[in-house]
């Protein structure tokens, strides 16, 4: 009994943290009509950004979750470049658009090798929330607990955002309809690189809270990549409750599947996606067909 | 159309006689090595420039075909039994990826290809019992076929080389058959050709099955001519080095693939010998190419060399980037 509470915490967790990550991949994907191929990378490099931060990068050791916010806002940065800088020059071709991410991606996997080396690099747990919570006989790691809370807010302060503020109001707009959203006024382009950043912040948001349970490795991005897939695929996308589905789907199935069947455990995760594509290609929230 | 047949005799005389002008074995394992990449890159160009299909599991394909070659070879099955099989699961597991990917086409046809390619990598790295995961599974012996052994480098470049004249024949029998011509219709005007009557979905998976096939042969050719296959040859690195061959060289030509085949593989073994960072420059090399020459190598040359002689009216070389804007 204690084994399978634990692992369904374990579950929605992992879920949690892919809620972050693919999150912003999703709203990418509806908005720009792409899949941006460096959305693992982003998670990495906010992973090996915040361990910097934390060890002192500064001149100050910083505060794990300080970490974690300036590593955020600096893959915001990168994130902001790169559309600015490449993903303008060719606007309209998605195909050149999706082989650039692609081709960054594995330029920023060599960059973090040559930085920090190709040992992974484990994470402290914040001192706060190293403790465990007892329920019945089971004992939960209290930083687990925090993650889940922290998605959820996340998830809240999303939806608030795209449901209640005129930003929102025009990044759905965009995504339902860009040359309709262009002909009224909206400046989408603009909400490119906005909703570019955002969605790198929070991929290397998620890269830094993931560290604690994930640590930090070369190819961690080849790892998380592939999940973010199956989650826009599953949810459907440019759905925020498509992804969050998706995300606590996914996060069962990884967590039981290695659990139960650790060598087959990456094979199952991908077979809801071919369920869905076979039954529902436009996914299970998403409004346009794949 | 007599001067084509004699640059196709010539060109054959000259892979012929590559091994006697360039005697040094690593330098002839290099040519083996270009050949078996312009097979997998022959296949993948089916889809990508001629059915508009852009894949980015590949590697997969390629990996699966191997991975069966050596698995039976290990478990001391013989050649021709490891042969076969590999390319009967290599089409099996491609039909399988051709009915799945095939609901879309464009972009999430990418991001389908792209998660199918990652499946087969995540059984090759963790399924460990099967496929033995990083450590990979080791081949001892080349076949010797008609009593020919394989074992030396020029008695293996001379058989990648049958098996490439034959892919490259097979390929050039494929684009100016009237299957190629509709497949190269259902790329450019997938509705029309509808209406006109062709099944666009099963012209798009037996161009896939196509693909497939050489994609497995050379997945083939991989194991025996590493005579190892561990789950590097299968990753997302791998697919983007077939893409990016098919890309530099040109997509939708014959001969593009074979050119950009040579390069990366030149190119990777150079950059390898001075530095460790493959992967930084193939990115680059990626970024570079498709900001800058997005119609390959070769389009881009004969549009020149068209623009030079101006003998012939300007064609527009047909170009990967985005053929059908989707509504």
């Amino acid at each position: 009994m204690t084994f399978w509470l634990l692992l369904t915490v374990n579950s929605v967790t992992f879920g949690g943290l892919l809620f972050l990550l693919s999150a912003g991949f999703s709203l990418i994907f509806g908005l720009m009509r792409i899949p941006n191929l460096t959305h693992g990378s982003m998670f990495m490099v906010g992973a090996y950004l915040g361990t910097s931060l934390l060890s002192g990068a500064l001149g100050i050791t910083l505060n794990f979750w300080l970490a974690a916010v300036i590593g955020a806002v600096e893959v915001a940065l990168l994130g902001a470049l790169m559309e600015r800088l490449l993903l303008r020059r060719l606007a309209g071709q998605q195909l050149a658009q999706v082989l650039v991410t692609l081709g960054v991606s594995f330029m920023a996997a060599d960059l973090c090798l040559m930085g920090w080396g190709g040992d992974p690099i484990s994470v402290a747990t914040p001192p706060a929330l190293a403790g465990f919570l007892r329920f019945g006989g089971a004992v939960f790691p209290l930083y687990r607990l925090a993650v889940i809370l922290i998605a959820a807010v996340v998830a809240l302060a999303l939806w608030l955002m795209l449901e209640r503020t005129r930003l929102g109001a025009m990044i759905r707009a965009g995504v339902d309809d860009p040359q309709m959203a262009r002909v009224v006024g909206i400046r989408v382009s603009q909400l490119f690189t906005i909703v570019f950043a955002l969605g790198a912040g929070l991929a290397g948001f998620a890269g830094m809270i993931g560290g604690p349970i994930l640590s930090v490795y070369p190819g961690l991005d080849q790892d998380m990549l592939p999940l973010a897939l199956v989650v826009v695929i599953l949810g459907g996308t440019g759905s925020l409750l498509g992804s969050f589905v998706g995300s606590i789907i996914v996060g069962f199935i990884y967590n039981f599947g290695q659990a139960l069947l650790p060598e087959l455990a990456y094979f199952i995760l991908f077979l809801p996606m071919v369920l869905v594509l076979a039954l529902r290609p436009q996914g299970l929230f998403g409004g346009q067909v794949l | 159309m007599t001067g084509r047949r004699i640059g196709v005799a010539v060109a054959i005389l000259a892979l012929i006689a590559v091994p006697f002008v360039i005697g040094e074995v690593y330098y002839v394992n290099i040519a083996s090595q270009i050949l078996l990449y312009a097979i997998f890159a022959l296949g993948l160009n089916v889809l990508v420039g001629y059915a508009g299909l852009v894949s980015l599991g590949h590697a997969g394909l390629f990996g699966v075909a191997a991975y069966v070659t050596a698995y039976l070879l290990a478990a001391g099955y013989g050649h021709l039994v490891a042969i076969l099989a590999a390319i009967a699961a290599g089409l099996v597991v491609t039909a399988g990826f051709a009915a799945l990917a095939l609901r879309a086409t464009g972009i999430s046809f990418i991001m389908i290809s792209l998660a199918l390619g990652e499946i087969i990598w995540g059984l090759a790295y963790r399924w460990i019992s099967l496929t033995n995961g990083d450590n990979g599974i080791s081949v001892a012996t080349r076949p010797a076929p008609f009593g020919l052994p394989l074992t030396s480098a020029r008695g293996f470049y001379d058989a990648t080389l049958v098996v490439f004249l034959v892919a490259v024949a097979a390929c050039a029998i494929f684009v100016r058959s009237p299957f190629g011509a509709a497949l190269c219709g259902t790329r450019d005007q997938p509705r029309r050709m509808n209406t006109l009557g062709y099944h666009v979905w099963m012209i798009r998976f037996w161009a896939f099955m196509f693909s497939g096939l050489l994609t497995s042969v050379a997945g083939i050719l991989f194991v025996y001519y590493n005579e190892f296959i561990s789950p590097q040859a299968l990753a997302l690195t791998a697919s983007a080095e077939g893409l990016l061959m098919v890309i530099s060289g040109g997509a939708g030509t014959l001969l593009g693939p074979v050119i950009g085949a040579a390069l990366v593989v030149i190119v990777k073994n150079v950059v390898s010998a001075y530095v460790t960072r493959w992967n930084f420059v193939l990115g680059a090399i990626f970024v570079l190419i498709v900001v800058f020459m997005p119609e390959g190598l070769v389009p881009g040359s004969v549009r020149f060399w068209r623009w030079v002689t101006a003998s012939r009216r300007p064609r527009v070389a047909a170009t990967v980037v985005e053929r059908e804007s989707r509504p």
